[in-house]
């Protein structure tokens, strides 16, 4: 069974604009404008679209602190907005621009409070800390105040919080943004285990695609309010048309090179570089430059994801 | 917000309930407890600002004796006790208000309310534990400095000892209540501060805290005693001073139980409004 469905969820808000000295103008602005998905427990979904393409607003309907203006939406069974108080108790909603934690705190107490909040027997409690500070690294920062801790120790300190009373799902809103390399491998290592041997549902917004490929099985690309694409990383090339590029070292500068089934995008040199369909063969174009001109050296390119995305979103805008 | 669900015998569900809220003040005493020099500094301003006006309080009170019914080692005393009270009931407001007001610039305010915990019962209890810490490092010196220095007034009886701590405490609930309202036009102002200025002036002056009430003259003296202001400085401090005893020590509290219970149940209102705003209007 789904543990988060949405129907035709419609989300819009109305926003004043001064038109004239003391006229006020209103506009609706649709953030969400018919989102249908289901998410099943234990999937790992990653939610990606562009600044303001309404990936907020889809979490703060999900934990219940904005009410769609139309559709139906379940999490667990429950109806955010009217229940929230008692889906708060099967969530965990980690933001990586905010915090949860007690400032001026050792991250100790932070752990105790969440402890009460969320009523964990004693038993699991300890468990849980124990797991998460075995898995986080976080035994020697325990008793550090928060305000003293760096961000990628804060971002750790913050997970394991949104974690002690085992929710059902976890929502994270850019876990990884600001973090140095080795911060984001280990926020996705604990991520990874979370959500396979926990078996954690994980719904997770970012703009580092690596989160993406290294986390998630399932992608779903938003733009201004739905769903553009759903589905595997690998269908995003399909979806996306991306072009694999072939570069060739030729004997001399050449006029640009004309073969069937590809072109030529920039010529340096000696140096051209070819576009061709990313799902097309590179051979037939390799054979075809080789036999009419004087190649020396090649190599193919496969298309970046970041160039797969951003061209899924200029498509949506121009569409 | 919505009631916890009564999934718990009821007993153990209130006691749950008192053991969070217990944390969370014990957490607010601590976190204020880590700035030392802050209270250091505070306690030492305090001190210096009660020697300056129980020394314009003395001379007033050789020029007209029994001002306001009170004598002059009581005029010295309010003055310490006053200054010592300051802090602990936020006159010039503070403690949680800059938390929230913060919460709201940062946007932080959204992440207090998806948590299963009731707003008003959150910061009601960060606020009794920051009051908790203020009356003891903010209170006890220029208490001291008072007592060793001038001639004051001080209860023998446990029980005034005792009227005037319970009094503090109501004092504190109502003072909350009054920031609390101002905290909450955050939701449709985002930012409260003009707000609160305009009401730390007022709070300065009908609190008592310049002047004893009871030397207000006119109208203004019939209406002060009656505003929730009144409940901040001037009802525990004239409890101290055994100026309200008996049935009049029982008004004093009844006074400051009744604007408590106005301004929490007001604020609570006000909650479920800027509640509904947020998650219906999407704030």
């Amino acid at each position: 069974m789904a543990l988060i469905e949405l129907d035709d969820v419609r989300r819009s808000f109305t926003i004043r604009t001064k038109a004239g000295r003391l006229r006020r103008e209103k506009c609706e602005v649709r953030a969400v404008d018919g989102l249908t998905f289901e998410i099943g427990a234990g999937e790992c979904v990653g939610y990606i679209g562009p600044n303001g393409a309404g990936k907020s607003t889809t979490i703060k309907m999900l934990t219940g602190i904005l009410v769609p203006s139309s559709g139906r939406l379940r999490v667990a069974g429950v109806d955010p907005a009217r229940e929230r108080t008692r889906l708060a108790q099967r969530i965990g909603v980690v933001f990586g621009q905010r915090t949860t934690l007690w400032w001026d705190l050792p991250l100790r107490d932070s752990y105790e409070l969440a402890r009460r909040i969320y009523r964990i027997p004693d038993a699991r409690y300890r468990a849980n800390l124990a797991r998460c500070v075995e898995l986080l690294d976080l035994g020697a920062l325990l008793d550090t105040p928060v305000r003293q801790l760096s961000l990628g120790q804060r971002m750790r300190g913050d997970l394991a919080a949104a974690l002690l009373h085992d929710p059902q799902v976890l929502y994270l809103d850019e876990p990884t943004i600001g973090l140095d390399v080795v911060s984001k491998g280990r926020v996705r290592e604990f991520l990874r285990e979370v959500n396979t041997e926990q078996g954690t549902t994980v719904l997770l917004t970012t703009h580092d695609l690596t989160d993406i490929e290294q986390l998630c099985g399932r992608v779903m690309v938003i733009d201004h309010g739905r769903v553009v694409y759903d589905g595997g990383l690998g269908g995003l090339h399909a979806a996306g048309e991306s072009e694999r590029t072939l570069v060739v070292d030729l004997a001399e500068a050449c006029p640009a090179i004309a073969v069937p089934g590809a072109r030529v995008v920039k010529v340096e040199g000696p140096r051209q570089w070819l576009a061709f369909p990313a799902q097309d063969s590179a051979a037939p174009i390799v054979a075809a430059v080789a036999a009419r001109y004087p190649l020396v050296d090649l190599s193919v390119r496969e298309p970046a994801i970041e160039d797969v995305i951003a061209r899924m979103y200029a498509e949506v805008a121009i569409g | 917000m919505a009631a916890m669900p009564q999934i718990e015998p009821h007993w153990r569900d209130s006691w749950a309930t008192a053991r969070l809220y217990l944390a969370v003040a014990q957490g607010a005493f601590r976190r204020y407890s880590t700035y030392r020099a802050a209270t250091f500094a505070g306690a030492f301003t305090n001190t210096v600002f009660g020697f300056i006006l129980a020394y314009t309080f003395l001379a007033l009170w050789q020029a007209r004796p029994g001002l306001g019914g009170y004598d002059t080692s009581q005029a010295v005393t309010y003055i310490w006790i006053s200054q010592s009270l300051l802090v602990t009931v936020a006159v010039w407001g503070g403690g949680f208000q800059d938390d929230v007001q913060e919460r709201f610039r940062t946007g932080d305010i959204a992440v207090d309310l998806y948590r299963p915990v009731d707003f008003q019962g959150w910061w009601l209890a960060t606020d009794l534990g920051r009051a908790g810490y203020h009356l003891l490092a903010r209170g006890v010196v220029p208490t001291l400095a008072g007592v060793l220095v001038f001639h004051t007034h001080l209860p023998h009886s446990p029980y005034v000892w005792m009227a005037f701590l319970v009094s503090v405490l109501l004092a504190v609930v109502v003072s909350f209540g009054l920031r609390f309202l101002v905290s909450l036009t955050g939701f449709w102002l985002h930012d409260s501060e003009g707000i609160r200025s305009v009401m730390l002036v007022v709070a300065m002056f009908f609190s008592g805290m310049l002047l004893p009430i009871s030397l207000f003259p006119g109208l203004l003296g019939r209406i002060a005693p009656v505003l929730p202001w009144a409940a901040l400085i001037q009802v525990p401090t004239d409890v101290f001073l055994e100026r309200r005893t008996g049935g009049a020590l029982l008004t004093g509290l009844a006074f400051q139980i009744v604007w408590a219970v106005v301004l929490l149940a007001a604020g609570r209102a006000a909650q479920l409004l800027a509640t509904r705003k947020v998650v219906v209007q999407g704030g």
